[in-house]
């Protein structure tokens, strides 16, 4: 294989692999990193179950080149949790039902943490078009918005706390 | 068995709450393995070649130079799969539908296949196996394929009833029904006949098909799938391999969506055989594209409905003819379609016949309560343009025939107690009917019906030495289902509901388990856990007694702990479950229950849906306002994934009835396969999805429980297509009603 | 003795009859004795056949009881998804 070597990023731990120029990042982030939580559900950057963040912007993996992570940082579902602890989308996804197979529900934490960290008081259409790169088949999207609704809810919350705690 | 399956009315702990689900954490850490997400060492990428045509002769195979390629290690085409059927036909059409045998049938059809050290060793192998084809007329479209001269499909398909030796598209014409529908037509005073159209979907599931195959020089393998039924997919997989059923161990992955196309093998049995020519694991996952165009997706139909009543509400008569495409292999769809269409009302004159039709496109499977969808939208159009006749209000129009207990349903049997009256009162009843209608909006609303069904279920109940239970079952979990089976373990032992943990087991880990369709995931594993965890507690009663050393005539089980009772034994302190699980080693060994049965009865269910539609008369784009949902579950074990099923059900039927559709083009191929130009709904296509639960219970269980996945996607074609009449004044008899077709519809009602 | 109706895409293998008389306690003992009376439906037994007593429709469970005086139906074997 002729492959090139790429040192990157990923959820904050320096890693490197190696793979060929037309290998897809959601590719080298599962079969090489060994990270499975982002999917592939059409390959062609349609239904965002491969949604991850590329220093810090929103991407659809599926569309990046593996070579392309070189220098930057990656970040996936499964840095999500902090410490052990559940991130408020991860816990109010359990607690709202937001999910009911959970195979789009990487894609969906990713995205929908993308909107808070950018806007910690979203309406509903807001959270609807900002999630209107990832496709649900099992949920009609209801218990998503709601425990999306219920995230923001809660990290306003904790944020206002700490603000007062100073 | 002797289980007593009755409904008991009790009240409960545990079911009926909202907890959370075992299964929560690892899908939203992204540590849930799906069917791509296993590997094993040595592993081999396999790809499948797939035919351009929509139908053509295989004249020759040319897989040297893919062989000698550096890095391949196996190839395969039917000379591989050699037929161990024995005649059985539909065996036969799996495995050809698997890999074409000296034709292809439809674009996207498995010709051949390679596997090889890495993806682009095997996308190069695939380009260099030449392939002559010669091709030949082709037909996709499911009037044009039942016509006299049309390109057949299937030399040994004959249409019923014909003269059985010039083969034809058709495979069947069942007629259900019952009376004399001419007298009844004679009777009316007004009569509706209309035609309609419905294209194909597909189930859309975001995960595509994918598994690991590791077959051993000894004959003994293992496959690692996605899959609705792991147990099925061994049996079959192992007949079309011809090996022994024991020898394979399939292991169920997590499932990224099935709705029915996961019922059925479609590169399973191709992934083993390149695993067992290479003798190395093979891992084989379709792309979005291949998951299209040689996946099942549903039928397309075209249907002739005809209803007549007098001008009191009553139905005098109803009659159907409905065709449906199957792919280019028999299926029932066309029957089933007959079968579900009128079995919302008393009848007394009706006649349905079902039209199965070959198409060279793939083959059909089931989608989610198969074929009614399209049945409820000819007929439940056509009742509304009745209701507008008469001058009734479509509701009311429905009340007055719907079918009761003791009404012959179109189908055949008679009705027991059923539910459609309770949803369309509370439908009548819904404060959704009473919202304002803004400008260019209407409001429409369908009814749907379908079966539930039981099946071959086997559960084991394990109590751990600290009294925390395993609870294996051998449903796959589509929805969420390991939490209402915890929960009922729960509720039958008396304990928490967090000190049960659910697992799905393996084919060597339990006996056979049907698929997890037809509405029956929680309610056979559900009943088989209630069983095993009485079975589980007739031991732990057992040992109370032995550690009391009193009868066991004598011991209750009460609240999670067994209790002494009658003379004498007054001073005897309650066991708990712990406590008796702690001192199992020495009073018997482990402590299970077990249960394999055959789950049936789980009803028949009805739904009522309301629609609210806008619709812009410029560009033909629509909005779906409000949507409610009223469907009886007889027993909600816990509410939230009973809603899920409900909007989930509710959200594919909005996609199927104003977007998604397979478009074909002259050359028979299909032009849209991927999300982009397949457009199933988006998030901000919805609005919030609103849902009744009625609790009507299922004599049946014990718990009430009724099925429930299926029945919400029945009735979502008609609502649309009422509320979208309504809001632009014009009837939709073409399903998707995508933009395109809207406007075309006001335009030809402008120069009419 | 019982009366089987008998749905139409069954009718063909046991030569066109639409209602059948027939003997049978149990939905295991009916299938056996419409073999033994019609063999070509033996095929469609194992995979293609539902039975509905009153209403209610049996698709895998042949130990049920069919009391006497029920409504039977053959119907087709309907898949879900």
């Amino acid at each position: 294989m002729a492959g090139v070597l790429v040192t990157t990023t990923v959820n904050g731990d320096p890693v490197q692999f190696a793979c060929p120029t037309d290998e897809t990042l959601l590719d080298s982030l599962r079969d090489r990193v060994g990270l499975t939580g982002a999917k592939e559900g059409c390959g062609t950057g349609d239904c965002g179950a491969c949604s991850i963040t590329l220093d810090g912007q929103l991407v659809c993996s599926c569309l990046v080149l593996g070579v392309e992570a070189n220098g930057r940082e990656v970040t996936t579902v499964e840095g999500m949790t902090e410490g052990g602890q559940l991130h408020p989308l991860q816990e109010k996804f359990i607690e709202h039902a937001a999910l009911q197979c959970g195979i789009c529900t990487p894609g969906f934490l990713v995205a929908a943490k993308a909107l808070l960290d950018k806007n910690n008081d979203p309406s509903e259409q807001d959270i609807r078009y900002a999630l209107a790169g990832n496709l649900c088949r099992c949920t009609g999207y209801d218990k998503i918005v709601h425990a999306v609704q219920a995230a923001a809810v809660e990290m306003r919350k904790s944020t206002s706390k700490r603000k007062s705690k100073r | 068995m002797g289980h007593d399956t009755s409904y008991t009315d009790q009240k409960f702990n545990v079911v009926g709450t909202r907890v959370k689900r075992p299964d929560g954490l690892e899908k939203v850490t992204g540590r849930a393995k799906y069917g791509a997400d296993a590997s094993a060492p040595g592993q081999l990428v396999g790809l499948i070649l797939r035919s351009p045509h929509a139908h053509a002769n295989i004249v020759k195979i040319d897989t040297s130079k893919a062989e000698k390629l550096a890095g391949v290690k196996a190839v395969i085409t039917s000379k591989d799969l050699p037929d161990h059927t024995g005649g059985n036909r539909g065996m036969l059409d799996i495995l050809e539908n698997c890999m074409a045998r000296g034709r292809a049938l439809y674009d996207g059809h498995a010709v051949a296949a390679v596997a090889a050290i890495d993806r682009q060793t095997a996308k190069k192998a695939l380009k260099l196996i030449k392939v002559t084809y010669k091709v030949i007329p082709h037909v996709t479209d499911v009037d044009e394929a039942m016509e006299e001269n049309a390109p057949v499909v299937q030399d040994y398909v004959f249409t019923p009833g014909g003269d059985g030796k010039t083969p034809s598209n058709i495979s069947g014409i069942v007629p259900f029904g019952h009376g004399d529908i001419d007298a009844g037509f004679e009777e009316a005073d007004v009569i509706v006949e209309k035609s309609y159209k419905t294209e194909q979907t597909h189930q859309g599931y975001i995960e595509p098909h994918a598994c690991l195959a590791n077959m051993g020089s000894d004959g003994t393998g293992e496959l690692w799938v996605t899959t609705q039924g792991h147990f099925v997919f061994r049996n079959t997989c192992a007949a079309l391999l011809g090996m022994d059923v024991a020898k394979l161990k399939v292991t169920a992955s997590e499932i990224g969506g099935g709705f029915g196309g996961k019922t059925h093998v479609w590169m399973e049995p191709v992934a083993l055989c390149l695993s067992r020519k290479a003798n190395r694991p093979v891992k084989v996952v379709m792309s979005r594209d291949e998951v299209f165009r040689a996946s099942g997706p549903t039928s397309s139909t075209s249907m002739d409905v005809k209803i007549g009543a007098k001008k009191d509400g009553t139905i005098t008569a109803a009659s159907a003819q409905l065709r449906y495409s199957c792919g280019a292999f028999p299926g029932i769809w066309g029957m089933l379609g007959a079968m579900t269409a009128f079995a919302c009302y008393d009848l007394k004159n009706v006649k349905a016949i079902g039209y199965n039709v070959l198409v060279n496109r793939p083959k059909v499977t089931a989608y989610r309560a198969p074929s009614a969808p399209m049945a409820a939208f000819g007929v439940e159009s056509t009742m509304d343009l009745v209701a507008a006749e008469i001058g009734m209000d479509p509701i009311d129009f429905r009340i007055k025939n719907a079918a009761k207990e003791g009404t012959k349903a179109s189908y055949g049997p008679t009705y027991g107690p059923i539910g459609i009256g309770p949803t369309l009162d509370a439908a009548k009843n819904h404060p959704h009917m009473k919202a304002k209608l803004g400008k260019n909006q209407g409001r429409g609303m369908a009814c749907g019906f379908w079966f539930n069904f039981g099946g071959q279920t086997c559960t084991d109940l394990n109590i751990g030495i600290d009294g925390t239970v395993n609870l294996t079952v051998g449903t796959v979990d589509v929805g969420g289902s390991r939490a209402s089976l915890s929960m009922i373990a729960a509720e039958e032992l008396g304990i928490s509901y967090d000190d049960v943990k659910a697992n799905l087991g393996d084919t060597a880990s339990l006996g056979h388990n049907d698929m997890t369709e037809g509405s029956r995931g929680t309610f056979s594993s559900g009943m088989a856990t209630i069983f095993a965890a009485r079975n589980a507690i007739d031991v732990l009663k057992q040992r109370a007694a032995t550690m009391w050393e009193i009868p066991v005539e004598d011991v209750l089980w009460e609240a999670g702990s067994a209790k002494a009772t009658g003379e004498g034994h007054g001073n005897l302190a309650p066991l708990t479950l712990k406590e008796i699980a702690a001192k199992s080693p020495t009073t018997g060994g482990p402590i299970a229950g077990h249960n394999e049965s055959v789950a049936d009865n789980a009803g028949v269910s009805f739904a009522s849906h309301i629609c609210d539609i806008e619709v812009d008369p410029e560009t033909g784009g629509t909005k779906v306002i409000r949507y409610t949902v009223i469907q009886d579950a007889g027993k909600a074990i816990h509410p939230d994934y009973v809603e899920g099923q409900f909007q989930g059900g509710a959200a594919q039927g909005i996609g199927w009835a104003l977007n998604e559709e397979y478009i074909y083009g002259e050359d028979g191929k299909l032009q849209n396969p991927g999300f982009l130009d397949y457009r199933i709904p988006v998030c901000s296509d919805l609005p919030f999805i609103d849902t009744q639960i009625l609790e009507i219970p299922n004599p049946n269980h014990p718990y009430g429980v009724r099925g429930v996945g299926e029945t919400s996607i029945v009735p979502p074609l008609a609502a649309i297509g009422n509320a979208l009449s309504n809001a632009a004044g014009v009837r939709m008899d073409h399903v998707p009603m995508s933009p395109p077709r809207i406007l075309k519809a006001l335009e030809e009602a402008k120069s009419a | 003795m019982l009366r089987v109706s008998v749905s139409s895409s069954i009718s063909p293998a046991l030569n066109g009859a639409t209602e059948i008389s027939i003997e049978a306690q149990t939905i295991n003992e009916l299938m056996h004795k419409l073999i033994d009376r019609y063999p070509r439906i033996e095929n469609q037994c194992e995979t293609g056949i539902a039975v509905s007593i009153n209403g209610e429709i049996y698709r895998d469970n042949w130990n049920v009881k069919i009391p006497q005086d029920s409504e039977v139906y053959l119907l087709p074997r309907i898949p879900g998804g």
